[in-house]
């Protein structure tokens, strides 16, 4: 007699057909907006992802450019080249379409990078400070409460001064986007930490972190395994609407001059050198990047709301 | 009400030295003013004597102290930028920066009351549902982005309105004002837009969503049955009271709308106080970047303060809970 085990391990085909069937994938296929969302932001990320080896040239070695080929509007032969690009080029003879695909990449690793860093921050100080309570409960409050009274941008912007006064200046270029990550990041961990703390405090009180107190565990690990993954559906929301908030910190820090450095540029950085041209006519060069900014920014924010709605069924 | 005040002066004391140590951290770990002062062929002898004279031998907190001690008359050093007192550049920068700060909160004051109104009464009109899309719209999209947007359409294309600048300015005393010339309030209308739009769909969708609830209760249906006309129930009982928490919002975002102008000012090259942070972040100007924090947290604690008092005196609900919980 072979011994049957008591419950097979679901196959691939079973756990997709599970999840199909499942409340969050049923809200999606419902959505419309929501699929035409994650369509638009998965082509961008693709796209980004993929970049260097889709754009027509490489926007920042100086050797693939000619500047002949400067200002070209899209789809049309240049006058002295006769070469066509996509979506036209900007005064240095830069193929719109590669410096997008490029900037892209600056951008959304610049967003994902910074929301990374504010929710490690956020739910660590979160899950601390509603498990322990008490002083270090007011402590992390007090100070997130203090950053809070300050718009988020106002604090990027402090951070990113200090550490352009701290470094010597010519790190700047080579630091600026570690440096970026670190303003965004740190000016959006309190919403993070609010979240998680707000949840961490009813958890505290179910039977299963008695119990796994009372065996004996150690808080660290309470925290980490049995707390963690409960206020992980809100910490999902939040983090998808700050990657849309951390996108437009990070053009708008650029778009400011203070962030990535031209050699690096990324959407923010492109519609700022794009408005310098809109008096004269040239419209191409602002009007792509704003574009693909506007509907990145917008998609990943409608999933975030989407993402919201779904996880809580008392909106419904 | 003294404990709440006094507690609440307290923290306000708090954030304020907190900011002055990160200031003043910036002033003393963020570069080296001697050398900035001297030039870097000085003597070890003539730095010596320059930081006694700057008082840099002394102990960290004398420092700290003297800092403060300047701070609260007003003194903040020299631009390293530009060579002036930091404190005579914020002070004509300022009424620019004030000014449509000012202008950015009625425009989002007004149409954000009456569209919060108009969309409540009306949920099913065509416009309303124009408004809730483009608010939602509008939410997500950077302010830069709109500002440019305004610009393209209303300077570039249709040459209504001016891309830059204040206008002409008028100088009264030691305050310029751009309200008294047509191109000054012509210039004024785009950044004001810009600034407010973001501020104006929050308070609709606070006045639409207060109103949608105070609509169904039951003092405004007593109102109705007494035969009351709709505009003395919906003005008359109904507004009123969602405009608490509206200005409390209100207060706390008009600290915000100070900050959010450094955007708004780059975009229209505004020569208010945000464009000045902004170049002096750029070109690392440490006594310009110290005193613009220090002036926007004495803003912001100020906003708050007087905001939280106001709520406190206007809702007798919150005086009550305030005294069961705190004690």
């Amino acid at each position: 007699m072979t011994d049957q085990p008591v419950l097979a391990r679901p196959t691939l085909r079973q756990r997709l057909a599970d999840f199909w069937d499942s409340d969050i994938a049923w809200s999606f296929r419902h959505t419309p907006l929501a699929i035409i969302a994650a369509l638009v932001v998965l082509l961008i990320f693709t796209a980004a992802l993929i970049g260097p080896w889709l754009a027509p040239q490489n926007p920042f070695d100086p050797g693939s450019l000619n500047l002949m080929d400067g200002k070209t509007p899209p789809m049309t032969p240049n006058a002295f080249t006769s070469n066509s690009f996509l979506l036209g080029t900007d005064d240095q003879g830069r193929d719109i379409f590669s410096t997008i695909l490029y900037g892209s990449r600056v951008s959304i690793f610049v967003g994902f990078a910074a929301v990374s860093l504010a929710l490690a921050i956020g739910v660590t100080l979160g899950l601390l400070a509603g498990y322990r309570g008490g002083w270090v409960d007011s402590l992390i409050m007090r100070i997130a409460d203090i950053q809070l009274t300050f718009p988020s941008i106002l604090v990027a912007l402090m951070i990113f001064g200090l550490f352009k006064g701290l470094f010597p200046v010519g790190s700047h270029n080579d630091l600026a986007v570690p440096v970026l990550v670190i303003a965004i990041g740190l000016s959006d961990w309190p919403q993070y930490a609010r979240t998680v703390r707000s949840v961490t405090m009813v958890e505290r009180n179910k039977d299963y972190v008695s119990a796994a107190r009372i065996i004996g565990q150690h808080p660290v690990r309470i925290m980490a395994r049995h707390v963690l993954p409960n206020v992980l559906g809100p910490v999902l929301v939040i983090g998808t609407l700050g990657l849309a908030l951390a996108i437009i910190a990070e053009a708008t820090l650029s778009y400011l001059g203070v962030g990535v450095p031209p050699t690096q540029p990324s959407l923010g950085t492109l519609i700022r050198v794009g408005q310098e041209y809109v008096a004269s006519g040239e419209w191409w060069i602002l009007l792509f990047p704003s574009l693909t900014l506007l509907s990145l920014a917008l998609s990943v924010n409608i999933l975030g709301d989407w993402l919201r709605d779904a996880l809580n069924p008392r909106l419904r | 009400m003294l404990a709440f005040l006094i507690r609440r002066v307290f923290q306000a004391v708090i954030v304020m030295l907190t900011v002055a140590f990160i200031s003043f951290s910036l002033f003393r770990f963020v570069g080296d003013p001697i050398s900035t002062m001297v030039g870097q062929d000085a003597t070890i002898a003539d730095r010596q004597a320059m930081a006694r004279e700057l008082g840099l031998d002394q102990p960290f907190i004398v420092q700290f102290w003297r800092f403060i001690a300047k701070a609260v008359q007003g003194e903040f050093g020299i631009s390293y930028r530009v060579g002036r007192p930091v404190m005579d550049l914020i002070q004509e920068r300022l009424p620019a920066t004030l000014e449509l700060a000012f202008c950015a909160a009625i425009f989002a004051l007004v149409f954000g009351i009456f569209f919060g109104v108009y969309t409540a009464l009306r949920r099913d009109s065509w416009l309303t549902k124009v408004v809730m899309t483009v608010s939602l719209i509008g939410v997500s999209l950077p302010t830069f982005l709109i500002g440019i947007g305004l610009i393209y359409l209303f300077s570039v294309e249709l040459k209504w309105l001016p891309s830059f600048g204040r206008g002409e300015t008028v100088k009264i005393g030691g305050w310029t004002t751009g309200f008294l010339t047509e191109s000054g309030l012509k210039s004024l209308i785009l950044p004001t837009i810009t600034l407010g739009l973001f501020q104006m769909t929050l308070i609709m969708r606070l006045v639409r969503s207060e109103m949608l609830e105070v609509l169904r209760t039951d003092y405004i249906k007593f109102a109705r049955a007494r035969g009351l006309s709709d505009r003395a129930v919906h003005f008359g009982h109904a507004l009123k009271n969602t405009l608490i928490p509206v200005i409390t919002i209100m207060g706390i975002k008009l600290g915000a709308l100070v900050a959010f102008a450094i955007i708004t000012e780059t975009v229209f090259q505004w020569p208010g106080v945000g464009f000045l942070f902004i170049s002096s972040v750029q070109s690392v100007d440490v006594p310009m970047m110290a005193s613009y924090l220090l002036l926007v947290a004495l803003f912001f604690v100020i906003v708050n303060l007087t905001v939280d008092l106001a709520y406190f005196a206007v809702d007798p609900r919150l005086r009550i809970s305030a005294v069961a919980t705190r004690g």
